[in-house]
């Protein structure tokens, strides 16, 4: 997996698919036009502010709303490297892993780094390290099922390995 | 081992005796749908995979609602994009404007989903069939992919929370009272990965409309999934509209549950959700006076004929206040049709309202009725996110629609006793 560094973003709580890719643009479906309006519900500069790599840390329910596949999309595609919440909102949460956006649940971290913290995430490793701040965090593994996910690089590219080896079991 | 309605269906799915919350397991589906918005991207990823067919071309539905008739020449590509693989794949079920309606009101109308099945959909309100008895939920375009080409989808097992309504409703309360209460009272992150499975005695005199309005909304609390086990009610609906078989699924006694909620009916009144969040949800007497611009009578939650019924009873002999445009959106053509044979139509036209061909379109704020900076609506949809409607400066106010139809007389936020008598 790519290295995730990158200055963080922080949100509030609730933030929705409206926020982070507002409906007026879902009449394309083109990742690099979509990424032009990450946040754009929230913060309209938010693709101009920010560096390739950087993070987004938000509070509880990251991503609820509607199933719109646009809004990992766009997040992936604006160069976002990883998104940090205290709690993911379902549908979100598996669209990332389907299209291998690194997102990762830990509430410590979420509450105590600052708008502007340099942040390292190791996902192999299971930590956040907050390079500003001098703090780690541990990271719980993702279940056994989603790791190989993870590790196929999305869900189809999953589906395509599973089905050329002629196995299709999850579990 | 006890399970649970949602438990025992994703077991027979995943060809399985038994399934506990938490684990993750392969699943066979009963229906995929994908709408203008998400599918063309689930396209874009079939056709990159290299998958030539579509698992099952009967099983595969396509409606082209949020941005059709056509917003604009890009949403016009986006429709065409699934016009033409529904036409290539020879889809049976692609419902194309003129046939179209709102998804979640025209599925289970066109007798699409049934109780029992496994549906999942490109679109986060894909829970309102559990109305049905069904395990139905939303994801992504990629997951969509999937399907198409497997005919099945990886679920984790959900918790189940369960929400009991017991005692008589009171006047002008419905089904989207309940569900407004019930987020008011658990938060738009209450049931967060799980099951909501409504029970008790309010909810099993429901009509069938009140129900799918409640199920619509089990994601605006963080839900996986809505569900309500089979009765007579729900059989007297697909009964008249099934092509093919079903099952029938109800929890046991014992099942187990993460939490169980009981509520009286008689405590609740009409609600209104104020923006930005559906869990601000107070009673409508209780809100003060918030004038407002527009008022919206429509959508998946609220489009159907009882709703529309419902309204044409508070406008019938009024006129809309001179400072208000009313917009009111009848989910499917038959809906459309019976509304018209009804008199409906006439009564909402009568009292000033613009009456629109199905389509979500000022839902997600797409078309038909944008919101301006600084304007403020009453909608009888689901979502009041901020800019949901419009402008990142509008409001969105949420209600049933008599709630929304007396607001639409008076000008301002009222309960309906202010303009028709209980
Ligand atoms: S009516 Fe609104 S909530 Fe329902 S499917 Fe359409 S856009 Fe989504």
């Amino acid at each position: 997996m790519k290295r995730i560094l990158g200055k963080a973003w922080k949100y509030r709580d609730n933030i929705n698919t409206d926020e982070i890719i507002p409906a007026k643009y879902l009449n394309t479906s083109d990742p690099k036009e979509l990424a032009q309006h990450c946040m754009a519900g929230i913060d309209e500069d938010f693709v101009r502010k920010i560096s390739s790599g950087d993070l987004i840390v938000a509070g509880e329910n990251f991503g609820c709303g509607s199933s719109r596949e646009h809004a990992p999309w766009a997040i992936k595609e604006a160069g976002i490297s990883c998104v940090i919440a205290k709690t993911f909102a379902r549908i979100f949460f598996r669209n990332a892993i389907n299209i291998g956006l690194p997102i990762v649940e830990c509430r410590q971290a979420a509450e105590e780094i600052q708008p502007g913290d340099t942040i390292e995430v190791d996902v192999d490793a299971g930590k956040i390290i907050n390079h500003s701040q001098g703090k780690e965090y541990k990271i719980a593994a993702y279940p056994p099922f989603m790791q190989r996910l993870i590790a196929a690089g999305g869900l189809l590219n999953y589906i395509k390995a599973s089905q050329t080896s002629c196995e299709n079991k999850i579990s | 081992m006890p399970m649970t309605i949602t438990e025992k269906i994703l077991a027979a799915h995943a060809g399985r005796d038994q399934v506990v919350p938490g684990e993750f397991i392969e699943a066979r589906v009963d229906i995929a749908l994908g709408n203008d918005v998400t599918a063309p991207i689930a396209i874009r990823e079939f056709e990159s995979f290299g998958a030539r067919e579509v698992f099952d071309r009967n099983r595969l539905v396509l409606v082209p609602d949020h941005y059709a008739p056509n917003k604009d020449i890009k949403s016009a590509e986006q429709c065409k994009i699934m016009r033409d693989f529904a036409r290539r794949q020879a889809i049976t079920n692609y419902f194309e404007v003129g046939q179209m309606g709102v998804e979640h009101a025209l599925l289970p109308e066109q007798g699409l989903v049934l109780p029992g099945d496994l549906i999942i959909g490109a679109d986060s309100h894909t829970c309102t069939y559990g109305a049905l008895g069904a395990f139905s939920t939303g994801v992504g375009s990629t997951d969509l992919a999937a399907v198409m080409i497997t005919g099945k989808i990886w679920l984790r097992v959900p918790e189940s929370i369960k929400i009991i309504f017991d005692g008589p409703l009171n006047p002008w309360v419905c089904g989207k009272d309940l569900i407004l209460y019930t987020i008011g009272q658990i938060t738009v992150d209450g049931a967060l990965y799980m099951a909501m499975e409504f029970d008790g005695s309010t909810i099993r005199g429901l009509d069938i409309d009140s129900r799918f309005s409640i199920c619509n909304m089990a994601i605006e609390a963080g839900a996986k999934s809505g569900i309500i086990a089979p009765d007579e009610i729900t059989l007297q609906y697909v009964r008249e509209r099934a092509r093919r078989d079903f099952s029938i699924f109800t929890s046991d006694p014992e099942a187990n549950y993460c939490r169980t909620l009981h509520f009286w009916a008689e405590e609740i009144q009409p609600q209104v959700a104020l923006p930005p969040l559906p869990e601000n949800s107070r009673p409508v007497d209780q809100i003060g006076d918030i004038p407002i611009d527009q008022v919206v009578i429509g959508s998946c939650t609220n489009g159907r004929i009882s709703d529309l019924r419902q309204a044409a009873q508070i406008l019938k002999g009024h006129k809309v206040n001179p400072n208000v445009r009313l917009i009111i959106i009848p989910a499917t053509q038959s809906i459309y049709r019976q509304a018209m044979k009804e008199g409906l139509l006439d009564i909402f036209l009568e009292a000033g309202a613009a009456v629109s061909t199905p389509t979500c379109g000022p839902c997600l704020g797409g078309y038909m009725g944008v919101l301006a900076a600084g304007e403020r609506a009453l909608a009888t949809t689901n979502r009041n996110f901020i800019g949901r409607m419009g402008h990142l400066q509008s409001e969105v106010y949420l209600s049933n629609p008599a709630v929304a139809a007396a607001s639409a007389i008076t000008g301002k936020i009222s309960h309906p006793r202010e303009v028709v008598s209980d």
